[in-house]
């Protein structure tokens, strides 16, 4: 990465001056030392009034960020800011840190605020709030969007209560004093800390306040680049996820699981046997298969490979990824006819996206204690209250005797939405009376756990005369679960949403909500159908855009090559929008498109607008032979992107260094969408079972050059930033291979063609751990 | 069970434990050593790299019992200790680049590049881009552009 990769905020415009400043209203709580709160919801602004006129597309107006902004509104849960004596503040955000850098950019933001170090500002992750009813998810790239105000008013109020008490103790008035860096002064030079006014500034009883928060032009922190707040405990080892927690009598528990999807055990047949191996301790027979605790997960993986179970059949008995295309075909609406005159030329495309697995490397995992009367669980939850609320009912306990514990996660992508591992968990203690840790062995994960869903992409655009008259969408896909909650807050919100929403279902909503072709293309329909409930899904890194983009991405390439047009030159005269257009342009100077190119190898150039920004990607790919056969051992090479320049716009950037790396991740995800990752269905069961089998990017397939570009923006708002690198990557090396082979392809990913592994076995359901490791050191 | 003697981390250690559950428990799950991490059990992701004898090697395919008495194991918590610092100068690069995301796979990131650093001097030669191609932890958040860079640092301040 060059050091100019980061090209930072403008100069800040701030705002007009001619306009009062907004107030907000906030509490200072009562307390022995200074809390100050503020309502979770503020800076929600309302919906779009009126109609939704036909030509911009819903998400222009109002999008799922409005959405998930929006539905906080009733919400009466405070967010509080805490000073110490000791000079610190401490905030407990009610989001879920899964390597998406939150705390970080969060400990920023009120910094900002506060006048403090950063390194002073300590944020950890508020365990399940259920008096924040549904604000409590994190999704959709919606962290920063929606908790910058309140998180800024808490700390605007705090500071407030600081200068009133630092007016009294330095016999001064407020407007003379100064802050700067935990300390305030008054103008003849004497001063006192945070630390000493903690107490003095707290309130015996809950007042309300009114605030201003800073202008943008007065930030000194908020933009600048910072190192993650967890980066020194990450790289010593010390970084507790929730396998690490030292939780008594928590012993290592996994689950012998079904042979074919969605499987149940009838009976375990060898439970005296099992009982009697070296460590274990408990076997339990539960819903999704039969649970054992034993002193290690070794032996964990020994019992399960020595248990006889017998099943009931699973849910997709017999099917295979055959079948299930077949299904979708039979469900797919035929495209309309456009009303476009009889001369029009027609661009027709057909795509399918297989199953993909959103598992993290940190595998679905919790610790669960369950006595008779409460229970205590502790796992990596981005939506902690509804875990809370399942694992109660699960147990049949009330919801106040669920304590839920949000630890830091090994990755989400969408995978930690669900609770499943916690509920799981709490099940198999409450089955065993004894503490769980409850790990899924890794080959569970692509076989049993949540896959992206396969989906079907039909595109029809005419043209003429050199214009884009239609541009119709129709994707038909497996049904995604929404069961996280993200249902609840839009069946909250309904009434409040722009015409014509409300009429859809779940998923055709929220496809609505996020879905914006940001292309003069006349009359533009995008539109989804969904069938075929028995799989577990959900979202991954995003929910529909990836492979929405790569199609309409594809078929912009041809309508462009059958106008006679170069692909950057008509996207530039189509985009609707001006920073889709700069960030283009940025990707096109940056990485010399139309640069010549030797044959087998070719540039892509690609853009995505969502999360209140937008993104542009320039790849360079090798697909010659030579590369695409290249020797690594044991590994699936393939086409190798050589170059990739990303330019994004997420609005008001907060940390730049964190921006930087989420476009540096969303990368890899898009490109191992594009070539080389997918799970396939056979015979009732899926194939791959570890990442020897289900081919996530791997640095045998990193661009060994790599640029992100962040596009000065004048906006006050942040956008978002975990998802939004992964579309037009996705579809930038798409349009490039198909550029490098000059045959577009229809199929994703590429290799879904090619089985490049032996499947391994299903019973037992868990490989065995190899013992040859001292021959493989290096 | 038997008795298993070891060094760990520049100590001697005796734990009692079957021949052969693997390393990566061992550590983890009786001694409490939990910077190692379990992504596959099957010597794929390498979430558990260390370092045995200075050369790396994944503790989820090496039956304790396999261990001798003089074998040295090196976890990440044990790497300072081997240059006589605070933080290995491969840690202090992965702080300078801000390379962890979700973090679970960076001590096993940070012991591979250690060690590939040091095959690639032991070979006579500096490290090149094909050896970092060869590279086979996986990292989910997808930063390696950033372990790519990280290295390149770190192998310029190690001794």
């Amino acid at each position: 990465m060059s050091p100019s990769a980061q090209d930072h905020q403008p100069e800040s415009t701030g705002t007009n001056p001619g306009l009062s400043r907004r107030s907000f209203v906030g509490y200072v709580i009562g307390g022995t030392t200074l809390v100050a709160g503020a309502d979770f919801a503020l800076g929600a602004g309302p919906a779009a009034a009126g109609g939704i006129p036909s030509a911009p597309q819903i998400p222009e107006l109002y999008d799922l960020e409005d959405l998930q902004t929006d539905s906080a509104a009733p919400t009466a849960g405070l967010i509080t800011v805490k000073i110490h004596p000791d000079g610190t503040a401490s905030f407990a955000i009610p989001r879920s840190e899964v390597g998406q850098g939150i705390t970080t950019s969060t400990a920023m933001i009120l910094a900002e605020e506060l006048d403090l170090p950063v390194s002073k500002v300590h944020v950890t992750l508020a365990p399940a709030r259920p008096e924040l009813l549904l604000n409590q998810l994190t999704g959709g790239s919606n962290t920063t969007v929606s908790t910058y105000t309140p998180i800024r008013v808490a700390a605007a109020i705090a500071k407030g209560a600081l200068l009133d008490a630092a007016a009294i103790e330095l016999g001064s008035v407020v407007t003379r004093l100064t802050s700067h860096e935990g300390i305030i002064s008054a103008p003849d030079g004497s001063s006192v800390s945070y630390g000493d006014l903690a107490e003095k500034a707290a309130s015996s009883q809950t007042k309300r306040v009114e605030v201003q928060l800073k202008d943008r032009a007065s930030f000194t922190i908020i933009g600048t680049p910072r190192n993650r707040d967890d980066a020194r405990d990450a790289v010593m080892g010390r970084k507790k996820f929730s396998m690490d927690l030292d939780v008594p009598g928590a012993l290592p528990t996994m689950v012998c699981r079904p042979p074919t999807l969605n499987g149940s055990p009838r009976k375990l047949l060898n439970k005296g046997a099992i009982l009697k191996m070296p460590g274990v301790r408990n076997v339990a027979t539960v819903e999704t298969g039969v649970a054992v605790r034993a002193a290690t997960f070794g032996q964990c993986i020994d019992a399960i490979r020595a248990m006889k179970v017998e099943w009931n059949k699973g849910s997709v008995e017999g099917e295979s990824d055959k079948t299930i295309l077949a299904r979708l075909r039979k469900a797919e609406v035929p495209l309309a006819v456009p009303a476009v005159p009889i001369l029009a030329k027609t661009v027709e495309a057909d795509f399918t996206f297989m199953f993909r697995s959103s598992a993290a490397l940190e595998p679905n995992c919790a610790v669960a204690d369950v006595r008779k009367d409460k229970a205590t669980v502790w796992a990596g939850l981005k939506v902690p209250i509804l875990a809370q609320q399942n694992i109660a009912k699960a147990l049949g306990l009330p919801d106040d005797a669920v304590k839920v514990h949000v630890v830091t996660s090994g990755g989400s992508f969408g995978h930690k939405l669900f609770s499943d591992a916690a509920i799981e968990a709490a099940k198999i203690s409450q089955a065993m009376g004894a503490p769980v840790r409850l790990m899924w062995h890794r080959a569970d994960e692509p076989r049993q756990g949540r896959l992206h869903p396969m989906v079907t992409s039909r595109i029809r655009a005419t043209h003429l005369a050199g214009q884009v008259l239609s541009f119709e969408q129709r994707n038909t896909s497996v049904v995604t679960d929404f069961s996280h909650g993200l249902g609840e807050r839009l069946s909250a919100m309904t009434a409040e949403l722009p015409a014509g929403l409300g009429a859809m279902g779940l998923s055709q909503s929220i496809f609505a909500l996020t879905q914006e072709l940001p292309y003069n293309f006349g009359a533009v329909t995008q539109l989804l159908d969904e069938t075929d409930e028995r799989f577990n899904t959900g979202s991954m890194r995003n929910i529909y855009s990836p492979d929405t983009t790569v199609a309409n991405e594809l078929v912009i390439d041809q309508l462009a090559k059958q106008m006679g047009m170069d692909p950057l030159a008509f996207r530039l005269k189509f985009i609707k929008s001006d920073i889709v257009k700069e960030a283009l342009q940025k990707v096109a100077d940056e990485g010399n498109w139309g640069r010549k190119m030797p044959a087998g190898m070719a540039q892509g150039i690609a853009v995505h607008k969502e999360y209140k920004g937008c993104t542009a990607v320039l790849v360079e790919i090798d697909a010659r032979d030579k590369t695409v056969n290249r020797d690594i051992r044991e590994a699936v090479t393939g086409p190798r992107v050589t170059k990739a320049v990303m330019a994004v716009n997420v609005g008001l950037v907060v940390n730049p260094t964190g921006l930087e790396a989420q476009m540096i991740g969303g990368f890899s995800d898009g490109m191992a969408l594009t070539l080389t990752s997918s799970c396939h269905l056979r015979d009732g069961h899926f194939l791959e079972a570890s990442w020897d089998n289900y081919f996530y990017t791997r640095q045998w397939n990193v661009p060994p050059s790599m640029e992100v570009h962040i596009m000065a923006s004048d906006s006050d708002q942040p956008g978002g930033a975990g998802e939004a690198g992964v579309p037009a990557s996705a579809a930038a090396v798409a349009c490039a291979y198909a550029r490098a082979t000059k045959t577009m392809p229809t199929v994703f990913p590429i290799n879904h063609g090619t089985i490049s592994f032996k499947p391994k076995s299903f019973i037992p359901p868990v490989p065995v751990s190899p013992t040859n490791g001292l021959k493989l050191t290096y | 069970m038997a008795k298993q003697t070891f060094i760990l981390n520049g100590k001697t250690i005796t734990v009692n434990v079957n021949d052969d559950v693997r390393v990566l428990w061992v550590l983890r799950d009786l001694l409490g050593v939990t910077g190692p991490k379990y992504g596959c059990g099957i010597n794929v992701c390498k979430a558990c790299t260390s370092h045995i004898n200075g050369r790396a090697f994944n503790p989820c395919s090496v039956r304790v019992g396999d261990l001798k008495p003089q074998d040295r194991v090196t976890t990440i918590e044990g790497l300072p200790k081997t240059v006589g610092k605070e933080l290995h100068p491969m840690q202090q690069a992965w702080i300078d680049r801000d390379v962890a995301q979700c973090g679970y796979c960076q001590p096993g990131q940070i012991m591979a590049a250690v060690a590939l650093v040091k095959k690639t001097r032991r070979e006579g030669r500096s490290i090149t881009d094909h050896d970092l191609d060869t590279i086979r932890n996986i990292c989910r958040c997808g930063t390696y552009m950033r372990i790519r860079e990280a290295i390149e640092q770190g192998a310029r301040n190690m001794k």
